[in-house]
């Protein structure tokens, strides 16, 4: 068996989609392979670290201000779901609209505050997070970046090279040139068998561009990943779950924490699910898919070099379906 | 771009007096004008209708802040910037029905700025009306 094969089966991500978020687990399949040990110096060589199994969580548009039935609670109750998983979480990466946007004096700002102190009850070791064109658009970003820091950063983790990507600050659904420079000198430093988590808030990819469900130089961004054979991009905008996979490449779309809009293929116009009281958290609740080789669907989560498999709850009734997981 | 609509982009006077030659002949060519004016947080008028092959200029303005006018079969990703007049030339190629939305990040009521730019078959000459397929 060459190095290569055995470096592409080295590291393997199974997602459990939370449904108002979705929890991943990365572990190496040391003991496996005959030179387990020589690919696990070698990725630690490059990242810093030496990887080990962890287990992260991706959260997505909580629109903290939003004047909505949901307020936030659905935030709120992700929380308390990822405090009382059996696995804590190494990391927590939000995905974008942390906060609605408002031009009423300081509104802005307390709003942000108040994402900080719910964000702050969880229990986990780091929370990293991107902006969303509701955080960032306005302004260019500045307020964002005197509260969260950087728009677009990148750190390693565990022998997981982690980039964050904005592609929202500059108003347009776009990364910029700047950005994609930075982008390729930053993962110039990696083997093309690294694996790579891009964590960003809009699709790189055209999902529906006349809902603005793109980027508009996604392509150029997926080109200077493409050599990279372990990418997975999460994302989220698109307040439902979505799963893609597109060269080589895995994205995958979280829930919203606020409201969820229908399924793109089915309606022509961008509406919001309506709210039903009787089902508050509906398409925002907690899905179960346990990975199942060779059935239906499975193909498209199955990646050579990453293995992604996804194990949601329901979230067609509501947070209550947590126990009663359904599988298909 | 695509191969089916020719676009071009210029601002304000100095595309005029390209497209527009000085002679005659240029003048008896000059496209139509359709004015397309984006405010917070719609586009007046919300549909306009082409006809297919014909050559149009779309003169773009903003009431307030920057807009964006976004319609990927068309190959349209322009920034209407306010102050100025932003124009656009445009030669239709496919009859349908095409969305147009900002994508330029204007405020609360961004996600819902949107328009119809309806393009039509040709008149037959000595027949009916024109309709999009």
């Amino acid at each position: 068996m060459s190095r290569e094969l055995d470096r592409r089966r080295f590291l393997r991500i199974a997602g459990t989609g939370l449904g108002a978020g979705a929890l991943y687990t990365v572990w190496p399949t040391l003991g496996r392979f005959a030179e387990a040990g020589e690919l696990a110096r070698r990725l630690g060589k490059e990242t810093g670290e030496a990887p080990t199994p962890f287990t992260f969580v991706q959260l997505s548009d909580a629109h903290v201000g939003f004047d909505g039935p949901v307020g936030t609670r659905a935030f709120e109750k992700a929380v308390d779901i990822i405090n009382g998983l059996p696995t804590t979480p190494d990391l927590v990466l939000f995905t974008g609209d942390l906060t609605h946007d408002t031009e009423k004096a300081g509104e802005h700002a307390s709003r942000m505050t108040r994402f900080q102190e719910i964000s702050a009850r969880l229990r986990v070791a780091k929370v990293h997070h991107v902006a969303g064109e509701h955080d960032a658009g306005l302004d260019g970003g500045d307020l964002y970046r005197s509260v969260f820091g950087p728009t677009f950063y990148s750190f390693d983790h565990r022998g997981v090279h982690f980039v964050a990507l904005d592609n929202v600050s500059r108003a347009r659904p776009e990364v910029g040139a700047e950005q994609r420079a930075w982008l390729m000198k930053d993962l110039a430093r990696f083997d093309k068998t690294t694996p790579i988590v891009v964590f960003t808030h809009r699709p790189l990819f055209d999902l529906r561009p006349d809902w603005e469900w793109f980027t508009s130089d996604g392509d150029e961004v997926m080109t200077i990943l493409a050599p990279y054979e372990n990418v997975t991009v999460l994302y989220g905008h698109i307040h439902r779950e979505d799963h893609h996979a597109l060269g080589r490449a895995r994205h995958h779309a979280a829930r919203s924490l606020c409201f969820a809009f229908p399924d793109p293929e089915t309606t022509e116009d961008k509406k919001a699910i309506p709210f039903d009281k009787g089902e508050p958290f509906k398409g925002l609740g907690l899905r179960l898919v346990d990975r199942h080789p060779g059935a239906p669907g499975a193909a498209a989560l199955q990646v050579r070099d990453v293995e992604l498999a996804m194990s949601e709850y329901s979230g067609t009734e509501g947070f209550n379906q947590i126990l009663r997981p359904a599988t298909f | 771009m695509t191969r089916q609509t020719f676009v071009s982009l210029a601002a304000g006077a100095a595309a005029t007096a390209v497209l527009a030659g000085g002679s005659t002949a240029a003048r008896a060519q000059e496209p139509r004008v359709v004015v397309i004016t984006a405010r917070r947080f719609e586009f007046v008028p919300n549909q306009i209708t082409l006809v297919e092959g014909e050559t149009v200029k779309l003169q773009l303005r903003s009431e307030d802040v920057t807009h964006g006018l976004f319609i990927r079969p068309l190959g349209i990703d322009q920034d209407i910037a306010p102050g100025r007049t932003t124009e656009i030339t445009l030669t239709p190629r496919q009859p349908g029905s095409y969305r147009a939305i900002c994508d330029h990040f204007c405020g609360a009521g961004h996600g819902a700025m949107k328009m119809t730019i309806l393009v039509v078959d040709p008149p037959v000459a000595g027949g009916g009306g024109a309709s999009a397929r």
